[in-house]
């Protein structure tokens, strides 16, 4: 009960309107009960005794009473309508928030399907739970337990009747309601799954084609679908044994109450006319008793989907400012920009394999220092600590001697302008895609960027120059023009910091060779950190840190380097690997003339 | 009467006959199952006949046993409480089978439309997913499929049922009275314009909330996916802005179409009601006039309620219809494109290799062993443009060899993606043919060409699962020791082994993370185990450091032994094993020749390799 219990708060504040709902419900259902009473008046009074003058007021009260249980029905859905309609964006709109100040790391241990299936799927269950579930199951047991109440003032041992009949309906509430818990929290899981390999069948199709391997994932997804189908037809069946549990037991209560009351008729204990009062109003009892089958199917899967709901909402953020939250937008204080990593280590949060491990390096204010490093040895995540996707376990990282976690979030990565290895753009224009790392920019500044990385002249051919709207929802660009547009991106406005992560991995050596001097001339003062795998990058930086397995085992110049590091020139592909050596050299030959620059 | 106005404007724009073609849709999944729909069919009819009659011996207990009993004969009594008792078991039996019957039956046809969606959108070309979002296709199977579902499970049955029930309570009726069952039918003309009138609102409604939800869909999976840049540009204030505007309409449209079903409930109900107070006043006239007899007016009012009982049932099954069939026309409107790029009605084969198997079903061993014979590529006045956009490949001729390593080289837009995506049929080209070994890529089964050219992008996409399972993309029957010999040609075996289980390590669970270089070595391992006989790679060393880019080259220079291979890189290092290199340029090929040529002149070739090795050390 718990998950559900915890939307108090919002129930609390729309209290006045759900109550009035609750309400309406109890009387729409209610006046089932008394038209009835009436009908009967009616056919026993003015009809009986052809008395036309006195069939008026009853029938008004007949056509009042109709009136106002329609207007009560209409009622009740029209104000708790746009009430559950909100609640579902409120809570979707907190699940979002949870899930965009969550720390990197725990993000990509979560399966993307399953967190948009809560987000979608968990949500609108518990929508249409306190727009339809909640009502009933506050009112239904209410009418039965009137019912009952009635039943036993009429006659104690048709009230003695019902509770007989409550204990096998207890009794197979309480093994349906295990065995049923546990088939809907699989069902919603699997869910998040299916909606996990939809959501990468769809993505990943250009793999899934180029292997043909589409058939092979309809099969896998097929798979899927069948355990799915299978927990759902589980649910099914313990819904068929139910239901018709709860279908049974009421009738049986009734045909005992007739046989019973006959009993007690011929042994003058009770009368006819209570007996049919009695079986009248088991009779009305039935529809609510038959219902809670339902109901109780609805209240486990919302409880399955607000569980789900909150183990997101419940989600720990680890990277905060000082208070524990994330403040949006801190002041942003002056920083020369003097970058220092002291004994820092770093192991993800599930393992204590330390992926850095004890490095320092310092940067100066406006100097470029370059990472080289094989595939896997830290190189990325050393750039994830500067934004602080990702927190240090050890030691720390300095801008100007301040531990860049005593610092707000957001005050570092606004320091900070990060590129990235797989560029991300978002389904909006091109001016807007760059100047985010700016905001309020206008149109010259983001051409200048654009300029910098070689990236205007692609974007005036674009059919709608900067208003061209490119990510998924735009216009395809090829590799290297996203990794440019998210360059400009970094580097408009003129960081104090700048981070990039192999940025230019996709565009041709001339282009990069022409962007990395645009960069020099033009961010003079930006302190950079950049990850290389080319020496004509490392080269045009003012030093060079060599990342083995977490370490920095070298630190120079490009040139010192060469002379000083094997594995540096092992990387830089200069060292005399053998096998390769001949082809360089034969190459090397053909351009004789190149080599000074 | 006020059902709230809609507004038209906001309603996507589906094709005309979409709803046409949803309950074409419907109608094909349900018919397989035309024995179960029949044998359920049945059950409804005896579940409302039941409903009908049960409360009949009940009355026969009341009116005849008891009075009986009372006098001394119990025979009466028992028979009517008995047949009360079967009548309530068989009740139970039949909501027993069809509760059953109808949930496995659903889950049968989600089951089956999930499938066909599925397999759908991957035979949907390439030029369709580059141009629809990812996130709308998902909420395809996602949302619109759970409205499917609901519809399924919860109504089509109970619908059935309530029909039923109404016609055996009518039938009663007009066998009780005629001119009293003419009053209720009369009462059906106002449920008619109510139902129509709620028909066309709702439609429009729960359609507004199928394109609402699908807008909130792309806009979180965009954002989930690109969480980085979302943190690193404090892009959160913004997306949270974008999902406010997006869930307010989803919002709107919900509320619209709840308030729609507030209003034809509260008017459905207030017919059958006002309908009740007309047949007292009628019925009581009758009586009183000696038309008819009291006991009959009893019956009548009793039933009428019963008749409008489950009104509120249609009423709700109406609304999950509405919702349902909102969610199918989006579904029929995907399964209704025809992909661009089609399966051959008649495929044709390649011919034999000498040596080389493509059913892969020979041992690792072999197959590395095997002395592929590659196959050579033919591109005969290939033009390619985007549907009527400006040529981005003008007309052209390109022969590639059996065997030949080709290197790819131009600057980012002249056109050597479109190329491979031609040799790859990604896309069939405006004009002219592509062919491999003479055939047609167009008439070439696709298993057979997904077998034979396989193509390995920079983009490295790792799918849920283990690593093993990942690279055993290339080839989903290689043995362990296969994956394991792929992964060591390629240098990613010590990386794996580093991880805390191996192979069966989760990539997206404990330890997983691979960068994007290990994930290329990824790719490059699929490769391996696929054993094509064309290679195509799409700057897939560009996440590489230089050693393994170099080792990547080394297996690649002994697996590509006798395949052929198109190779597109910035970093020239790839000419080095190539045979031959093209330049393009503005979709043209501006140079052709051998690597020592091409240095050795004065082309834009040597121009770009000068600079490259000035790049290097």
């Amino acid at each position: 009960m718990r998950p559900l219990l915890r939307f108090w708060p919002d129930l609390r504040s729309r209290i006045g309107v759900y109550i009035a709902v609750l309400a309406l419900t109890l009387l729409a259902n209610g006046i089932q009960l008394i038209i009835p009473l009436i009908t009967g008046h009616i056919i026993d009074g003015p009809i009986a005794h052809r008395d036309l003058s006195g069939l008026w007021l009853p029938v008004l009260g007949v056509l009042i009473i109709g009136i106002a249980e329609a207007v009560a029905l209409w009622g009740r859905r029209l104000l708790v309508a746009p009430v559950v309609a909100q609640w579902e964006i409120t809570w979707r709109s907190r699940l979002f928030d949870r899930l965009q100040y969550t720390s990197v790391a725990i993000h990509d241990s979560w399966e993307s399907g399953q967190l948009l299936s809560r987000a979608i799927n968990d949500l609108s269950q518990l929508r249409r739970f306190f727009a339809f579930g909640i009502p009933f199951l506050v009112t239904t047991p209410l009418i039965i337990i009137i019912g009952t109440i009635i039943l036993t003032f009429l006659q104690p041992v048709f009230g003695l009747i019902m509770l007989i009949m409550a204990i096998p309906t207890i009794a197979t509430v309480t093994v349906f309601e295990k065995r049923y818990r546990e088939a809907s929290r699989l069902s919603q899981d699997t869910v998040g799954e299916i909606t996990t390999e939809v959501e990468e069948s769809i993505q990943g199709i250009r793999i899934l084609k180029s292997f043909g391997r589409s058939p092979w994932a309809a099969q896998r997804f097929s798979l899927l679908s069948r355990k799915f189908q299978g927990i759902e037809v589980r649910k099914a069946k313990l819904d068929s044994w139910f239901w018709s549990v709860l279908i049974l037991l009421p009738t049986l209560a009734q045909a005992a109450i007739v046989a019973v009351g006959t009993w007690g008729v011929v042994q003058g204990w009770t009368t006819i006319g209570t007996v049919v009062a009695g079986v009248t109003i088991s009779m009305v009892m039935r529809m609510p008793i038959e219902m809670l089958g339902f109901l109780l199917a609805d209240a486990l899967m919302a409880l399955t989907a607000a569980a789900r709901y909150w183990e997101v909402i419940d989600i720990r953020h680890d990277i905060t400012d000082a208070d524990g939250r994330i403040a949006d937008a801190p002041d942003v204080g002056r920083y020369k920009g003097e970058l220092d990593f002291e004994d820092v280590d770093f192991h993800f949060a599930d393992t204590d394999r330390e992926t850095l491990k004890n490095l320092n390096l310092h940067i100066e204010p406006g100097q470029t220092l370059a990472i080289v490093g094989a595939t896997g040895s830290g190189k990325t995540t050393l750039a994830s600590l500067v934004p602080r996707l990702q927190d240090v376990t050890g030691g720390s990282v300095r801008v100007d001697g301040t531990d860049i976690r005593d610092l707000p979030v957001n005050e570092v990565r606004n320091l900070v302008s990060v590129s990235f290895e797989d560029p991300i753009l978002f389904s909006t224009s091109v001016a807007e895609n760059v100047s985010m790392g700016a905001p309020g920019v206008d149109d010259d500044a983001i051409w200048r960027a654009l300029e910098i990385t070689a990236a205007k002249d692609f974007v005036e051919r674009l059919p709608e120059g900067l208003d061209t709207q490119v990510g998924e929802q735009g216009l395809s660009l090829s590799g290297g023009q996203r990794q440019r547009l998210a360059l400009a991106r970094a580097v408009i406005g003129a960081p104090r910091i700048l981070v990039l992560d192999d940025p230019l991995s996709a565009v041709d050596v001339d282009t990069e060779d022409r962007v990395q001097r645009a960069l020099r001339e033009i961010l003079p003062d930006s302190t950079t950190l950049i990850i290389a795998h080319r020496p004509s990058t490392s080269a045009l930086a003012d030093a060079v840190a060599v990342l083995d397995e977490g370490r920095i085992v070298a630190l120079g110049t490009h040139d010192e380097l060469l002379g000083s590091s094997p594995l540096y020139r092992e990387l830089m592909g200069a060292s005399g690997a053998a096998d390769h050596a001949t082809v360089e050299r034969s190459a090397a030959e053909h351009s004789s003339e190149g080599g000074t620059r | 009467m006020s059902i709230p106005r809609l507004n038209e404007d906001e309603v996507e724009q589906l094709p005309p006959d979409i709803a046409k073609k949803a309950r074409a849709l419907l109608l094909s999944l349900v018919r397989p199952h035309l024995p179960m729909a029949i044998f359920l069919f049945v059950i409804v009819v005896l579940t409302a006949l039941f409903l009908v009659i049960g409360p009949i011996f009940i009355a026969d207990a009341l009116d005849n046993g008891v009075p009986k009993a009372v006098e001394g004969d119990p025979g009466p009594l028992i028979r009517a409480v008995s047949a009360f008792i079967i009548s309530a078991i068989a009740s139970a039996v039949l909501a027993f089978a069809s509760t059953r019957l109808v949930g496995i039956t659903a889950q049968k046809v989600v089951y089956t439309l999930r499938s066909r969606l599925f397999g759908h959108i991957q035979r949907l070309d390439l030029g369709y997913h580059e141009r629809s979002t990812s996130g709308r296709l998902v909420s395809r199977q996602t949302s619109d499929m759970e409205s499917v579902q609901q519809f399924l499970t919860y109504s089509l049955f109970d619908t059935a049922l309530a029909l039923f029930e109404m016609t055996f309570i009518a039938v009663t009726l007009i066998v009780l009275d005629v001119p009293l069952a003419i009053v209720v039918f009369l009462g059906f003309i106002p449920l008619f314009f109510i139902t129509k009138s709620a028909h066309t609102s709702q439609r429009n409604a729960y359609r507004r909330t199928r394109t609402s939800i699908a807008k909130v869909i792309v806009h979180f999976v965009e954002t989930m996916g690109g969480i980085r840049a979302v943190q690193a540009y404090r892009r959160q204030p913004d997306r949270r802005g974008t999902l406010k505007d997006e869930d307010t309409a989803y919002r709107d449209a919900n509320t619209d179409a709840l308030r729609g079903v507030a209003w034809f409930a509260g008017w459905t109900r207030l017919v059958g009601n006002v309908t009740q107070t007309v047949i007292i006043i009628v019925g009581a006239w009758l009586v009183i006039e000696d038309w008819t007899q009291v006991g009959v007016l009893a019956a009548f009012i009793l039933y009428l309620r019963r008749f409008y009982g489950p009104l509120d049932e249609l009423v709700q099954s109406f609304n999950l219809y509405q919702s349902a069939s909102a969610a199918l026309e989006k579904m029929a409107a995907v399964l209704d494109t025809d992909p661009e790029v089609v399966a051959p009605s008649h495929p044709k084969t390649l011919p034999a290799h000498s040596s080389h198997q493509v059913s892969g079903a020979t041992s690792a061993a072999e197959e590395l062993a095997s002395k592929p014979s590659g196959r050579s590529i033919d591109l005969n006045h290939v033009r390619f443009s985007y549907g009527d956009g400006p040529d981005v490949l003008p007309r052209f001729d390109l022969r590639i060899p059996a065997g030949e390593i080709v290197a790819l080289v131009g600057a980012t837009g002249a056109g050597k993606s479109t190329l491979v995506k031609l040799v790859t049929r990604f896309y069939d080209p405006s004009e002219g043919r592509v062919t491999i070994d003479e055939v047609d890529l167009r008439d070439l089964d696709d298993t057979q060409l997904r077998a034979s050219v396989v193509m390995v992008t920079q983009e490295s996409f790792l799918f849920a699962g283990t690593i093993s399972d990942n690279i055993r993309i290339g080839n989903p029957d290689a043995g362990d020791d296969e994956v394991i010999a792929a992964a060591t040609a390629v240098g990613l075996d010590p990386y794996i082994r580093n991880l805390p289980e191996g192979y069966d390590t989760d990539v997206k669970k404990r330890g997983g993370r691979l960068s994007s270089g290990q994930r290329q070595l990824v790719s490059f391992a699929r490769v391996f185990l696929a054993n094509p006989d064309i290679v195509v790679l799409d700057e897939a060393t560009a996440h590489l450091d230089i050693p393994s880019e170099r080792l990547v080259q080394k297996a690649l220079a002994t697996v590509l032994e006798g395949r052929t291979a198109i190779i597109i890189a910035h970093r020239l290092s790839t000419v080095e094993i190539a045979d031959r290199v093209l330049v393009m340029d503005s979709g043209r090929i501006i140079e052709d020749g051998t690597p020592d040529e091409l240095i050795s002149g004065a082309g834009k070739f040597a121009q770009l390799h000068k600079a490259w090795r000035d790049s290097l050390v």
